[in-house]
């Protein structure tokens, strides 16, 4: 499969989900057997879900000390019933940035697709299981639709940020979340597809601009962002909205986009926020090593 | 689709970096078991983008985590430089340049309880992915996703088909092999990748191949 419209006319053709196409393809090219890859996908579910509340906790600080109890202060918001974007959009976002809470000080996550993007996903897909009071078997097909898009992306083009931007970390991670969530919420194969292309083109443009070259600045904060736009698309997508340019193409211009992107602005510390007046105090607080 | 999704989704890991902190834990694993024992103490050389960034990343933890045996999704990795005290492994670490290497590379020069001592160069490519580069200034190209020979030898008629035979009488599978030479009759190292480990028999049969002048196996990570 070189296409996700390839595994959503294939989900159509089945009458299945496109969960449970990927499952059968990631059978087909490993060797594993239908059990032992959802062995391994409930492993990272569970694993999502110990950072979502290892972060909410609010415990969390990131060696830099740049980082850290954002997850808990949305929370708190939420809980004392001041919150403006509601239940749903909150709960996404602050789990977002609880999961990469953790990633920044150094607990333990699951990287979906990297690790500077690991809230996204389970954010969003947590969230929408809880709202739907989803059964955990689908949470885990919803898992592998979203794999199977990030494989595609990541033979198109890239997921990586030195190699595409934020864009391809971030980027990706949303339409991820989005497909899968579609898919969790009973919408159809296309309606993913729709759903990912949405969020995806959100993100078109988006630099990798680490201050000090931290997966800190803005990248915690650009989870809970990411979220809220995944939801959104999901939510689009299932009112049927259609996204004009389909998923493939939207990742085809993802990859131009990233290829014409200066070396500054991918992953190097070298421009954008990270050479802000700020980002170079930051800097330089940072840099260096004196260790024991 | 080709890769595993399990690529994309994961690995599960200790953030905040899977090159800097994933893959650093991997290279000081790899190193302990290049070393062949537990690390009495480690002097490791960080370069470019390591030296640079790998304080905000844990770079340092996360090779000592590797270096005392824990794997990259160990809980305990944010602790590693504490547990390494409690343990008596001294690590000692230095900004350099290691010249036109990689990026994110290290030079760890260790000494095991038992007295033995080596030299290990290595870089982490990116998604949590490394490559040893050379032991004791030998060049090798070693991933730690295979069995690894790597071995040196004088080029002569033959000497690959020497070398895979005595394999196949084990029922050694080859994954993936190179064999590179600086000229004909000359020196040439050959790089080996099997599916299956090489008992030491085996190795010391190759070692004994007369045109054969260095032989190094290092074990797979996983």
């Amino acid at each position: 499969m070189r296409t996700y419209q390839q595994l959503v006319d294939k989900a159509v053709a089945n009458q299945s989900k496109v969960g449970e196409i990927v499952l059968a393809q990631e059978t087909e090219i490993t060797g594993l057997s239908k059990e032992q890859a959802i062995i391994k996908m409930t492993r990272n579910y569970q694993v999502m879900q110990e950072a979502v509340e290892q972060g909410m906790t609010g415990q969390w600080r990131s060696l830099s000390g740049l980082v850290g109890g954002d997850a808990a202060r949305l929370n708190n918001l939420r809980l004392s019933g001041k919150s403006l974007l509601g239940n749903s959009l909150n709960m996404a976002a602050a789990r977002a940035i609880a999961v990469a809470e953790v990633n920044a000080g150094m607990g333990r996550i699951v990287a979906a697709p990297t690790a500077g993007s690991c809230g996204v996903l389970p954010g969003v897909l947590l969230t929408v299981r809880d709202i739907l009071n989803a059964a955990e078997q689908d949470v885990i097909i919803a898992l592998f639709t979203a794999a199977g898009l990030g494989v595609v992306i990541a033979e198109k083009a890239s997921v990586s940020g030195a190699e595409g931007g934020c864009q391809a970390e971030i980027g990706s991670a949303a339409a991820m979340a989005a497909a899968a969530a579609v898919e969790l919420a009973g919408g159809t194969p296309e309606q993913t597809a729709d759903a990912a292309a949405l969020a995806l083109k959100s993100f078109l443009g988006l630099v990798c601009d680490p201050v000090a070259g931290l997966v800190e600045v803005p990248c915690v904060k650009r989870n809970a962002m990411a979220a809220v736009i995944a939801l959104t698309a999901t939510e689009m997508a299932l009112a049927g909205i259609k996204s004009a340019i389909p998923v493939d193409e939207v990742i085809e211009a993802m990859s131009s986009i990233g290829r014409s992107m200066p070396c500054s602005l991918k992953e190097t510390a070298q421009g954008g926020l990270a050479t802000t007046p700020t980002g170079e105090i930051i800097r330089n607080r940072t840099t260096g090593l004196t260790i024991i | 689709m080709n890769s595993s999704i399990f690529d994309m989704l994961g690995p599960i890991m200790v953030g905040p970096s899977s090159s800097h902190t994933a893959g650093a834990v991997r290279l000081g694993l790899m190193a302990r078991k290049i070393l062949g024992s537990k690390v009495k103490q480690a002097r490791i050389l960080l370069h470019g983008s390591f030296a640079e960034t790998g304080k905000g990343h844990g770079t340092h933890l996360a090779l000592t985590a590797g270096l005392l045996g824990m794997l990259p999704d160990d809980e305990r990795i944010r602790f590693a430089d504490r547990i390494a005290l409690q343990e008596g492994m001294q690590v000692f670490f230095e900004n350099a340049n290691l010249g036109e290497v990689h990026p994110n590379s290290v030079e760890f020069f260790l000494t095991g309880t038992n007295g033995d001592q080596v030299k290990i160069r290595g870089c982490s490519i990116g998604g949590g992915r490394i490559q040893i580069n050379q032991i004791n200034g030998f060049p090798v190209e070693c991933t730690g996703e295979y069995p690894t020979l790597v071995l040196q030898y004088a080029d002569s008629p033959g000497m690959i088909a020497e070398i895979t035979s005595i394999l196949a009488s084990d029922g050694i599978n080859i994954a993936q092999m190179r064999v590179s030479r600086e000229g004909r009759g000359r020196r040439a190292l050959a790089i080996i990748e099997t599916d299956e480990s090489l008992k030491n028999e085996l190795v010391e049969q190759i070692r004994r191949l007369a045109k054969m002048e260095r032989v190094m196996f290092i074990e797979a990570l996983n």
